[in-house]
């Protein structure tokens, strides 16, 4: 039986939904979520009712963390903090800093404890990188042909070596690594999501990426069975199927505007650099190349597929944002009718 | 309703699901609907009336299990691979997608890279290859590479060197069988008679060829000339006699590599003697 969770990285849409589906298990005694800054209040944009979760405020790279783990004898670990874009103020420094020194620390807590039985880290999927001699689909022990050397991507790429570490030192400890595919729903807030929000897509010339997305639900779903049941590895986690960035866009009845991939590069920077969206390199490359992984392993796993594919997540994305993207089919309508006439 | 009425409300809900991005693809970015109504569309001409393709021994290819067709591989620029799509697509009882394994240069390629993953084919690499196979589809591959196609008129029908012989060992991991496969006529669209190697290193090309119309006549040259083709399909060779292990054991998968390759120069040489000469119009 679990006893105490401690949730890290609660202020930010997944974790304070796993953390609040957590409290409301009643087989789990004590939830505790830490997080840098305190969670968004109920009223604004993004709240989640965290139920009785314990909010505790840590500087992920300071010692305090260990105090947590120490003082309320946590037994299951669910680490959630990993940031996939630099904060608003600090920049790509203290991005990595929460990152890695968040993650060693954290660890090193786990390390010392005598009651963490069980550790989930959430990692992406962006670990693989992407690139035109990579396989079309990844499984979880493919060797990318080029590693990420940027950002978030290489980041999450030390975050597992460190947890590749810890599981060897600590045996008794069960680890799940989660490498989620881009998050998708009504809830989420990514670069990604944003960049679908824009009135039209710049895309790379010439370049189609297959992408594939997991609802925010699914992603809960798999984060809730991992932190109550043992399934030590490392998985995929992705709605089924695929779809392309034209896919995308027809779906959202968005214009896209191909520029050559110079450009898009050059625009990507600019973006980033006036604060509208936060396209690093290694999201431009997903633009042009895409990724796939498989996701059979944590199917067999769980013994579940996700409830959401990627497309039936990215309409519900497009619902919830109120992207109709109709006017197309409705075009497309009009024009039967007056031929059938 | 009339048939060109039909044939109207056909397109139109074509046009809509396009429009709409309500179509599937799967995930390595086959596009079958595309492929059939648009691109294979765009290549069919050339097919039926430039080259007046024909097919034999499309008995030998499966209709509904996973195989693998081995090709020769010819003519500067790989039209072949596109004949070989349409021929099974159009001729095959069971109008098999082809899924072929291409060189990374394809995908680093803009346009190019996405065009192919939407046809269907992918990267030339173990993890695909397997793959494909695992899932029951019909998977091709030119082991000849860029030897084959690049290579000068003067050795036209000749087999190159089979590389690593990696398809071998995929076909024996996934227990299908391969189906040699003899394409003539290609050799003749693009007589390659020099090779612009400083250009073609520049460029980032394999080769840059010159032929008797390229770069002469400029865009011109571009266009292939009409020989005659014959696509042939041999006799399977049976992999499942072979234990999946044996696919990490190099003297098994050469010696099959070279069995293949055996038979597909002598499939090869008897194709081209019935079918004559390249421009039969003209000679």
């Amino acid at each position: 039986m679990t006893h105490t969770v401690l949730v890290t990285g609660v202020s930010r849409h997944i974790g304070a939904r796993v953390a609040s589906v957590l409290a409301a298990d009643p087989e789990i005694g004590r939830v505790i979520g830490v997080d840098t800054a305190p969670p968004p209040s109920l009223s604004s944009d993004g709240g989640v009712p965290l139920g009785r979760t314990e909010f505790v405020r840590v500087d992920p790279r300071g010692p305090d963390i260990a105090k947590v783990i120490s003082a309320a004898d946590v037994d299951t670990v669910v680490h959630m903090s990993l940031v996939s874009a630099p904060p608003r103020s600090g920049g790509r420094a203290l991005m990595k800093e929460q990152n890695v020194i968040g993650t060693m620390q954290l660890l090193g807590a786990c390390q010392r404890s005598a009651t963490v039985r069980r550790l989930v880290v959430r990692s992406t999927t962006a670990v693989y990188g992407s690139s035109p001699r990579d396989p079309a689909v990844f499984t979880e022990d493919a060797e990318p042909a080029e590693p990420p050397a940027h950002g978030y991507a290489k980041d999450a790429c030390e975050v597992e070596g460190y947890v590749r570490g810890f599981t060897r030192r600590r045996r008794d400890v069960t680890v799940t690594t989660l490498r989620f595919a881009n998050f998708m729903g009504p809830g989420v807030d990514s670069p990604l999501t944003r960049y679908f929000t824009q009135p039209v897509l710049p895309t790379a010339l010439g370049f189609d990426p297959r992408l594939q997305f997991v609802h925010e639900d699914d992603a809960v779903e798999v984060l809730r069975r991992t932190a109550t049941e043992d399934h030590p590895g490392t998985f995929n986690v992705a709605g089924d199927g695929v779809l392309l960035l034209s896919q995308c866009a027809r779906r959202a009845g968005l214009v896209t505007v191909p520029v050559p991939s110079s450009a898009f590069q050059l625009m990507g920077e600019l973006a980033r650099g006036a604060g509208l969206v936060d396209f690093s390199p290694e999201q431009l490359r997903l633009m042009r190349h895409g990724r796939v992984v498989d996701t059979t392993a944590l199917a067999a796993a769980l013994g579940r597929r996700p409830a959401f594919s990627t497309a039936t997540a990215f309409d519900d994305f497009l619902r919830a944002r109120d992207i109709a993207g109709g006017l197309p089919a409705a075009l497309m309508d009009l024009l039967t009718r007056a031929v059938a006439r | 309703m009339s048939d060109v009425d039909r044939r109207v409300a056909e397109l139109l809900a074509l046009l809509r699901r396009r429009v709409t991005g309500e179509y599937e693809v799967d995930e390595f970015g086959f596009d079958p609907e595309l492929t059939d109504k648009v691109l294979l569309e765009l290549v069919r001409p050339l097919y039926r009336d430039w080259f007046r393709v024909e097919t034999t021994g499309m008995e030998h290819v499966p209709a509904d299990s996973g195989a693998l067709v081995v090709a020769n591989h010819s003519g500067t620029i790989p039209l072949d691979g596109l004949m070989l799509q349409v021929a099974l697509h159009d001729h095959h009882p069971a109008r098999r997608a082809l899924r072929l394994l291409g060189a990374d240069l394809v995908y680093r390629l803009p346009l190019l890279g996405h065009l192919a993953r939407k046809s269907g084919h992918t990267l030339a690499c173990r993890e695909d290859a397997d793959r494909l196979l695992r899932k029951g589809e019909l998977v091709g591959v030119f082991p000849e590479g860029f030897k084959g196609v690049g290579k000068p008129f003067s050795e036209r029908y000749r087999l190159q060197r089979f590389g690593r012989g990696g398809f071998v060992a995929s076909a024996i991991r996934a227990q299908t069988p391969i189906v040699p496969c003899a394409i003539v006529g290609a050799e003749e669209i693009y007589p390659k008679i020099g090779d612009l190697r400083l250009l073609a290193r520049a460029l980032g090309l394999p080769y840059l060829p010159v032929t008797p119309l390229f770069p002469w006549l400029g865009p011109l040259g571009a266009v292939p000339l009409p020989s005659k083709w014959v696509i042939g399909f041999g006799e399977p060779v049976r992999t499942d006699e072979f234990d999946p292990a044996d696919a990490d054991d190099p003297m098994v998968v050469f010696h099959l590599t070279d069995q293949i390759r055996e038979i597909i120069q002598q499939q090869l040489n008897e194709l081209r003697l019935r079918r004559g000469h390249a421009f039969p119009p003209f000679f």
